[in-house]
């Protein structure tokens, strides 16, 4: 499991294109060309029936510039093709990985459990909901579902890449089990949860092919206004050659093809389908699976996010932050008793305490045999106290514990609790620490309180800056924590977190969540256990952790494999991502328009109207030439963007409006110039084409 | 005083009169689109029609109301044209024919006033009071209310009720254009403009000649003509005619009173969503447009080469001495921006530039400031489209002032950009492909082909006015601008209503700093360019092949 950050500022990183797929992905690019697939992509159609168009007068009307033409409005569609099989081939290498898993293992399941404990050997895909099945050592899981009886260490790592075994048990939060892994030790009855073709991995599988793919809700509605352009500029072309017969200068039908083609929005055509489908697999390599694209996309437009404070905001586990000493007691006194009390404890919070002693007093682990006698009295849940008693002279026993444990301890042997100890504690505790009080006794002398240790949650390095950041996206951060609300302040104001929710039950998870939804906002969240499966259910992006429970990773919309929750934010950046990535390529597409008329317009129309030669304002060589390179420019932008489209530009969290004329100045006037140059480019080469020239 | 002084003067003046009206004037109409409060007048004129005065309506009943009462009005309008020669006050005018009534009562419904005949000629005095200038009223009401439907898409939450058609209708009528135009027709009486019961007056010209000059009630319809962005004139010279605006005062006071409105409106939007900067940028783009073109146009008529026009120190054919450049310019810049369609000078006689200008300051959809109503909604749906773009490139769902612009939204906007695009380049590459209408004609050349371009951009955009040398009284370009006129108008009001349907529906998402700011500079920056791009690049080849090619050299 990966919990480390990423530094401050970072990128929403991606996965890097290899050159060998575009060759690969020929072939299925080719396949595409199928009219009844390309009929989907409303622009790149037209490509297509243009390019057929061309073909049928290239052959009646043979010439070097009406092939060069055709033979490039083809590879315009191709491309956008290559575009597309690119982004699935990505997909269908990991889908194989998975099929690999997806053995089909008999399974054992049990006739009529828990009153017999019969079993029958049926095949894996014979498997229906609610069945029992049971698992040994070296067995692999036959289907999805949750461990009812037994535990037993799984291997995962055919899903999550992780090979560290790990556990699952009956009842609690870690009961799900995952078809296609493999039980290592020990023996457990699962109950199916799925239905055979439905299980995790049978969706996992058609997720990262892309077969479940539908198109999102933005992606529907760039459809709609690219199309509406698309008409736009059809009308604009099939009324031009009435205008122009008029003008005494009639177009072939070729030109007035490329003109089509140069102005529909071919750019963005091709590469939406792509942008979509490596925004799916950016996830994917972050080990997140997204049922839908609907679900990242929805994360791009989060407003608040729900976050745990365990594991999420905080470390797992509390640590010793300072020593407090009593009255007349020196902190090397206190520092000393709470090392010694902590030696043998192996909790996290002994093992900091430890840490504390070497680090602020120099306190080192004492010499071998000092302690050989020490008789090391462990904590339970009735003492709630450990400690530790020495043998040396009356002997001493050293005890550190809960404040009222403690105390008890003090008085009940004849000793007393003063009252500044007890203003240390409920200091503590209302600066959102716990306190642990330490005290130790000299033979049979009465106890004496020799302080307080103050533990403390710990805030993941980097959170702080994680959610100023968050805050300039206009995201707003709840902690989520079963903590008094005090306690729950302190390590809110401490993380920079903007809300919190304390002695949180997933009855008030829920209540918040409908509250905010209610404001018209998108809330995103993430969950583990079966009472979290409302929840995660009701937010608009539900993050299930991987070792959760089956119900909660049936509600959540995204499973992650590394059941980590910080990855929420990374989850809203490439989703983020994804939308600036289709705005970015539309506006540059449409940008790229400007440059094309001034190549073909003089190109078109020069001859009849000389001034409109000086709208050729990159001195293009000839018509032929200049309509070439508008053509050849056009279908070479949509290769050099494929890189672009599957990466996702460039996303650095900050507010709307610096996001705004950043992508407006690189793809909106990069839009305009770059076309002038690559056309210009091109004719260079282009006007020594024999018949070209 | 130099023609150049007296431009800037007037500009001034104009700019700060309308800046002046800014904030009272859209606030008052925000105000009437808002309040619950019914006149006495108004009630009672609810119960003799039979109007729940407040009954809000679901935008289909909106727009079913808007296209009844259009129809109606065309019927209305046909038939009073049609049987004039019957009536009273006919002044004796002769019957007009089928398709050129229909032309002109589709023309002044759907608030284009595009003049196929000759107004002194054509009509009487009844028609002109009963028809057309009862037309000019309320088809500017018509635009005022479905803007007013639109703003209160983005106003209301999880409601289907877009407004009552019939008590906009009303109150615009009622309690906006008529005060206003009583005040000006009265200033505008008071400097010259005529109004009386006369027919024809039979006078002896300084050269000896006999002309008939016809008096009417011009300066009430004058003033209605401009203040709704009609545009259709009293006399056949629209306001170049000295009886229509006889001096360089009323000159300004008609391009002001054409203005008005649609540069009030952004306030009465601001006012409506609660957040008045939204109206800032949106009138900032507006003015953009405007002072750009009226300075090119200015620009482009002093520059004007060939001998006898350098000879005269500018472009004057077609233009009024009394106006000179600066206030032609001023007026075709205006006009064409405005879907009045009104014009001082001659459009058809302008350099190709600045004639030009005046052909793409329509394409640009009539939105800078634009009709009275349409202007706003059609900048609207361009902001809409850029805040589609520009949302998707912050990273989030697109949304506008709280409501998100999603597939249904997306599609109600772009139908509404392909609209008229498509109507002028089908109707023009339809007119020029047809050999009979191309000798309607008065050029040839690309000049010639502007001519018939003009006409159908004026028509599909509503604006009405004309490059003078064309002939369109001809049953054909009765029938073809008549369509263009009827689709032009009333396709965009459908998609207009749709989209404020589905916007009302919507619960609003709250701003946060990951919203995409639509009051601040960028945005302008962004909607001007998203206006500009849209309706360049759809226009390029045509222009090409008109203005362009015939100023290029």
């Amino acid at each position: 499991m990966s919990t480390t950050l990423e530094p401050v500022p970072h990128r929403a990183a991606a996965g890097l294109l290899d050159p060998k797929l575009l060759l690969t992905s020929l072939p299925d690019a080719v396949k595409k060309l199928d009219p009844r697939v390309m009929v989907k992509n409303p622009v790149m159609f037209v490509v297509e029936v243009g390019s057929v168009v061309t073909t049928v007068a290239a052959i009646a009307d043979p010439s070097v510039f009406a092939w060069a033409i055709t033979a490039w409005l083809w590879l315009t569609t191709v491309f956008a093709n290559l575009a597309e099989a690119v982004a699935e081939g990505r997909g269908k290498a990991q889908a194989d990985t998975l099929r690999r898993t997806k053995s089909d293992a008999t399974a054992r399941r049990l006739v009529d459990w828990p009153a017999s404990s019969a079993e029958e050997e049926v095949a894996g895909t014979a498997l229906r909901l609610g069945d029992h099945v049971v698992v040994e050592a070296g067995q692999v899981i036959p289907g999805d579902g949750d461990v009812v009886e037994g535990i037993a260490s799984v291997d995962e790592s055919a899903i999550t890449g992780e090979s560290a075994p790990v556990i699952r048990e009956s009842g609690g939060d870690r009961s799900a089990v995952t078809g296609g892994t493999k039980v290592l030790s020990d023996r457990i009855v699962v109950r199916i949860g799925s239905e055979p073709g439905k299980t995790f991995i049978d969706r996992m599988i058609a997720l990262v092919e892309g077969a479940a793919r539908q198109k999102t809700p933005n992606e529907i509605a760039l459809n709609i206004l690219l199309a509406s352009l698309t008409i736009v500029f059809l009308i604009a072309v099939v009324t031009l050659q009435p205008m122009a017969t008029y003008a005494g200068a009639p177009q072939p039908t070729v030109v007035l093809v490329a003109l089509i083609v140069a102005l529909i929005p071919t750019t963005i055509g091709a590469l939406l389908s792509a942008i979509g489908i490596a925004g799916m697999d950016r996830l994917v390599q972050r080990n997140v699976l997204a049922m839908s694209g609907r679900a990242v996309e929805a994360a791009g437009d989060v407003n608040t996010l729900l976050l745990d404070k365990t594991g999420t905001i905080t470390l797992g586990n509390r640590q010793a932050a300072e020593f407090r000493p009593a009255g007349g007691v020196t902190v090397e006194e206190l520092a000393d008793a709470a090392q010694l009390s902590s030696l043998a404890d192996e909790t996290p919070e002994g093992r900091s305490i430890v840490v504390l002693a070497k680090t602020g007093y120099g306190l080192r682990a004492r010499a071998q045999g000092e302690l050989a006698h020490a008789e090391w009295v462990p904590f339970t849940a009735q003492t709630r106290m450990s400690g530790v008693d020495l043998p040396e002279g009356d002997g001493r026993q050293v005890r550190k514990g809960a404040a009222a444990s403690v105390a008890n301890w003090v008085t009940g042997h004849g000793g007393s609790v003063g009252p500044e100890v007890a203003q240390l504690v409920d200091g503590i505790s209302a600066a959102g620490g716990t306190p642990l009080v330490v005290a130790d006794r000299e033979g049979e002398r009465p106890p004496r309180v020799l302080g307080v240790i103050h533990l403390k949650d710990v805030v993941k390095e980097g959170m702080r800056e994680r959610f100023a950041e968050l805050r300039r996206m206009g995201i707003k951060t709840v902690m989520i924590t079963g903590d008094n609300p005090l306690t729950a302040r302190a390590i809110a104001e401490e993380a920079g977190v903007d809300d919190f929710l304390a002695e949180a039950t997933p009855e008030d998870k829920m209540a918040l969540i409908k509250k905010e939804q209610e404001g018209g906002k998108l809330v995103a969240m993430t969950g583990d256990g079966t009472n979290d499966a409302p929840a995660l259910a009701q937010a608009d992006v539900g993050v299930a952790m991987n070792t959760g429970t089956m119900a909660a990773k049936e509600a959540g919309n995204m499973v992650d494999l590394d059941s980590n929750p910080t990855k929420l934010i990374e989850i809203v950046e490439i989703g983020k991502q994804l939308l600036i990535t289709r705005g970015a390529l539309t506006t540059f597409s449409i940008a790229n328009d400007v440059a094309k008329y001034f190549a073909i317009i003089p190109a078109m129309f020069a001859g009849v109207y000389p001034g409109l030669s000086h709208l050729n304002i990159m001195g293009l060589h000839s018509p032929t030439s200049a309509i070439t390179s508008a053509i050849v420019f056009n279908a070479l932008v949509i290769v050099g963007l494929i890189p672009l489209a599957l990466r996702g530009v460039k996303y650095r969290p900050s507010d709307a409006g610096s996001l705004l004329s950043r992508n407006i100045g690189v793809y909106g006037l990069g839009g305009l110039v770059v076309p002038f140059l690559g056309i210009k480019l091109i004719d260079l080469v282009v006007q020594f084409v024999p018949g070209l020239s | 005083m130099g023609d150049t002084l007296a431009g800037w003067l007037q500009a001034i003046a104009l700019v700060g009169a309308l800046a002046l009206c800014y904030r009272p004037l859209g606030d008052y109409i925000a105000r009437l689109l808002t309040t619950s409060k019914h006149l006495r007048a108004e009630r009672a004129l609810y119960r003799v029609v039979g109007v729940d005065g407040d009954a809000d309506q679901r935008w289909p009943v909106y727009l079913r109301s808007v296209l009844a009462f259009s129809a109606l009005s065309v019927l209305f309008l046909y038939g009073l044209i049609r049987l004039q020669t019957h009536l009273l006050l006919s002044l004796g005018v002769p019957e007009m024919e089928a398709h050129q009534a229909w032309n002109t009562a589709i023309s002044f419904t759907t608030n284009t006033n595009w003049q196929s005949y000759s107004g002194e000629s054509a009509m009487g005095h009844l028609v002109q009071m009963a028809g057309l200038a009862v037309q000019n009223f309320v088809s500017a009401a018509v635009g005022i209310a479905v803007v007013a439907a639109l703003i209160r898409g983005f106003t209301r939450n999880r409601t289907d009720r877009v407004g009552n058609f019939w008590v906009d209708l009303t109150r615009i009528s009622l309690r906006l254009l008529l005060p206003i135009a009583i005040v000006f027709a009265l200033v505008l009486a008071a400097n010259g403009v005529v109004q009386n019961f006369h027919g024809f007056h039979e006078v002896t010209t300084l050269t000896g000649g006999q002309q008939a000059v016809p008096g009417g009630p011009v300066a009430s319809q004058e003033v209605i003509k401009l203040l709704g962005t009609n545009g259709g004139g009293f006399y056949n010279a629209n306001s170049a005619h000295p009886f229509e605006n006889p001096t360089g005062f009323t000159n300004l006071v008609e391009v002001f009173l054409l203005l008005v409105i649609a540069f009030s409106l952004p306030r009465t939007f601001g006012r409506m969503v609660g957040d008045h900067r939204q109206g800032y940028a949106i009138v900032a783009v507006m003015g953009l447009f405007w002072v750009a073109s009226a300075a090119l146009i200015t620009f482009f008529e002093h520059q004007h080469g060939g001998t006898a026009l350098q000879a005269a120190g500018a472009a004057m054919e077609g233009k009024e001495q009394r106006f000179g450049i600066a206030g032609s310019s001023l007026f075709a810049a205006s006009t064409t921006l405005t879907s009045t369609g009104a014009v001082n000078s001659f459009h058809d006689s302008y350099s190709p530039f600045g004639g030009g200008l005046t052909i793409f300051n329509m394409m640009l959809g009539e939105i800078a400031p634009g009709g009275t109503g349409s202007g706003l909604y059609g900048m609207l749906i361009l902001a809409v489209v850029a805040v589609f773009v520009a949302g998707l490139m912050v990273g989030r769902t697109p949304e506008y002032l709280g409501k998100k612009l999603g597939g249904r939204e997306m599609k109600f906007a772009s139908l509404y950009i392909l609209t008229t695009p498509a109507l002028v380049l089908i109707g023009a590459g339809t007119a020029i492909a047809l050999p009979g209408e191309r000798a309607g004609m008065l050029n040839s050349g690309p000049h010639g082909f502007s001519e018939v371009l003009y006409a159908f951009t004026s028509a599909a955009n509503n604006n009405g006015s004309a490059f003078a040398g064309i002939t369109v009284n001809t049953a054909w370009y009765d029938t073809a601008l008549g369509l263009a006129m009827v689709f032009g108008r009333f396709l965009p009001m459908v998609f207009v209503l749709a989209l404020a349907g589905s916007l009302a529906r919507q619960q609003p998402v709250p701003a946060s700093a990951g919203t995409l700011p639509t009051h601040r500079p960028l945005f302008v920056g962004l909607l001007s360019g998203v206006v500009l791009i849209v309706v360049g690049l759809t226009y390029f080849p045509a222009l090409a092949l008109g203005p362009i090619a015939e100023g290029l050299h």
